[in-house]
């Protein structure tokens, strides 16, 4: 067989293997609880599939995990995402820009510390950075969930690769023109530097939006629990009564923003993969 | 690495620099001077009483065998999902790179995987692979395989490696085929004209021009089994059965939130960030060195 019949199959077969989970899951949130405990489950969709997601959505479940409303989860978590992501451009923005176009006392030690922090990703710090949160009083909080968060050394790095890039003519000009600092900033930079900021977008928001373990310690509360957290705990251990069909449906809407953000912006994403490689 | 061109300011940048320095200095540096304190400490169950005794704490982690245990779970288990999901992407990777038609679809279905946040990604395989009620796990009963991740420990890891590989695998993947769009045609189209047929160049040209990709993509899914399969774990398996999947970051959150033991939790943390000190400087230094080719 030729090559590209070859490819073709090759490729296909790995879109099956990615794509079965998330079929499955679509089909398990069409049917009624009881249809999918007796195995085999079916495996074309149901005609439950209103009564699933509004229950998802808008709670009244009867499972024997937690039955948090996931419209009120998707609130969290997109309040979370998004101060995240806007957070995390706008302080990497200011930060690179002041390692990058000024000279200052103490300069090398601020770029070592903020390249430090690569290497501590939360998980090596989980308890103390608890107890600072709980000792400020931010837990369950959307402070609590999203400020300890919200400072990347990678962003940081990825404006400063950038900003390096940029011509000096242009600051030259602009301070022919009398421009200071901070007008140069908003009127050149800025708008130079839209592309960065749209590859970062993709990833922050992803990013944001699929943090687990801080958010598993920082609430305690239903009401502030992001999706991702939800769903966990809507399985109540192992094998007891689950409404797997709500399960399911609430891991749909869980995934859902965070794939359309990232098949839309599907051109900035790549480039932003690509370019915090360097 | 600086500009010829530069502001001058005496106030403005540390202004710039203050919003990421504040929330470094409480979020990250003060934790992490916390972790390290605390690492040297022994605390009552109360927390009333703390009380200095060195390494003490590093002493037990070493001499205890559960320690060591979930340090090989977790060698085996890095290792595992970089493997698999390395070989995976970059025969994806390879083929989708000669597919002109259809390109742009079979990426976009390639790309959600990693929009699933891991916790996620576990919930979806646990119920692929559920006992009592896992359509996979009702096929592999049919087939005669005892399929129980409950109770089998070879199973639990499986199963957690599958999560993580699928999570991985558009990460993998985009870089691949980045690092494979960017050989020049020429290369290839000469090897071709000199008779080496697709296996060959494959193996005598992409292979080793995918070198720096390889390496940079070992250490990114090395690091990501230590620390972002959190979610998988405590989604699937939660370190069971018994300690068998117990990988070094669940074991922090479990002594430490669970069991209450923080000076041991503090020490693992210690651990943990000298382990990933260890693999950002090999990191930065091998990229270093690839620049210069």
């Amino acid at each position: 067989m030729t090559l590209r019949v070859l490819s073709h199959m090759v490729m296909v077969l790995g879109l099956l293997l990615v794509a079965f989970p998330l079929y499955l899951a679509f089909v398990a949130s069409t049917h009624t609880a009881e249809a999918i405990v007796q195995a085999p489950m079916p495996l074309w969709p149901g005609t439950n599939l209103l009564e699933t997601y509004k229950i998802a959505l808008f709670g009244g479940g009867t499972g024997a995990g937690s039955t948090a409303p996931a419209a009120r989860m998707l609130w969290v978590s997109l309040v979370t995402a998004l101060v995240i992501t806007f957070g995390k451009i706008a302080i990497s923005l200011l930060s690179a820009f002041a390692i990058v176009y000024f000279r200052f006392p103490l300069k090398g030690f601020f770029f070592w510390a903020i390249f430090v922090t690569l290497m501590l990703p939360v998980e090596v710090r989980i308890m103390p950075t608890y107890k600072v949160v709980s000792d400020l009083g931010m837990l369950n909080t959307y402070a609590g969930l999203t400020v300890p968060l919200i400072a990347s050394a990678t962003a940081t790095f990825l404006f400063r690769q950038f900003f390096l890039t940029v011509p000096d003519e242009l600051v030259e000009a602009a301070r022919v023109d009398g421009a200071g600092p901070m007008r140069f900033f908003k009127d050149i930079l800025l708008p130079l530097s839209k592309t960065s900021i749209a590859a970062l977008f993709v990833i922050q928001f992803i990013y944001g939006w699929n943090q687990y373990l801080w958010p598993l310690l920082a609430t305690t509360s239903e009401d502030m629990y992001p999706v991702v957290i939800g769903i966990k705990r809507m399985i109540a251990g192992g094998d007891a009564a689950n409404d797997w069909n709500v399960v399911m449906a609430t891991a749909l809407l869980a995934m859902l923003p965070p794939a359309i953000v990232v098949v839309l912006m599907q051109k900035w994403f790549v480039k932003g993969l690509v370019d915090t490689e360097k | 690495m600086e500009k010829r061109v530069l502001f001058q300011s005496a106030w403005l940048p540390w202004l710039l620099l203050a919003p990421q320095m504040a929330v470094i200095g409480v979020f990250f540096f003060w934790p992490a001077g916390q972790a390290m304190l605390q690492s040297f400490q022994l605390q009552d169950t109360f927390g009333m009483s703390t009380e200095w005794v060195g390494m003490d704490n590093f002493k037990a982690l070493f001499s205890d065998s559960a320690y060591f245990e979930s340090f090989k779970i977790t060698a085996w288990f890095s290792f595992l999902v970089a493997a698999l999901g390395i070989a995976i992407s970059l025969v994806l990777a390879v083929f989708a790179d000669r597919i002109v038609r259809g390109a742009m679809l079979y990426k976009t279905f390639l790309i959600v995987p990693y929009a699933v946040a891991p916790a996620v990604a576990g919930v979806l395989w646990l119920f692929m692979f559920s006992p009592t009620l896992g359509i996979v796990a009702y096929g592999l009963r049919r087939l005669g395989v005892e399929w129980d991740y409950l109770l089998n420990s070879s199973h639990a890891m499986t199963l957690i490696v599958m999560a993580a590989v699928w999570n991985q695998i558009s990460y993998n993947f985009l870089f691949f085929l980045a690092g494979l769009q960017s050989i020049p045609k020429s290369l290839i189209e000469a090897a071709a004209i000199d008779g080496a047929g697709p296996w060959r160049r494959f193996w005598s040209i992409q292979v080793p021009l995918l070198s720096p990709t390889t390496f940079f993509l070992l250490v990114i899914n090395i690091v990501h089994a230590f620390f972002s399969t959190f979610g998988i774990v405590d989604a699937t398996t939660q370190g069971g059965p018994g300690q068998d999947t117990m990988i070094l970051v669940y074991k922090v959150y479990n002594d430490g939130f669970k069991n209450g033991d923080l000076g041991g939790s503090a020490a693992q943390s210690v651990i943990l960030m000298a382990i990933v000190v260890a693999l950002t400087v090999i990191q930065f230094r091998y990229i270093e060195k690839k620049v210069q080719y």
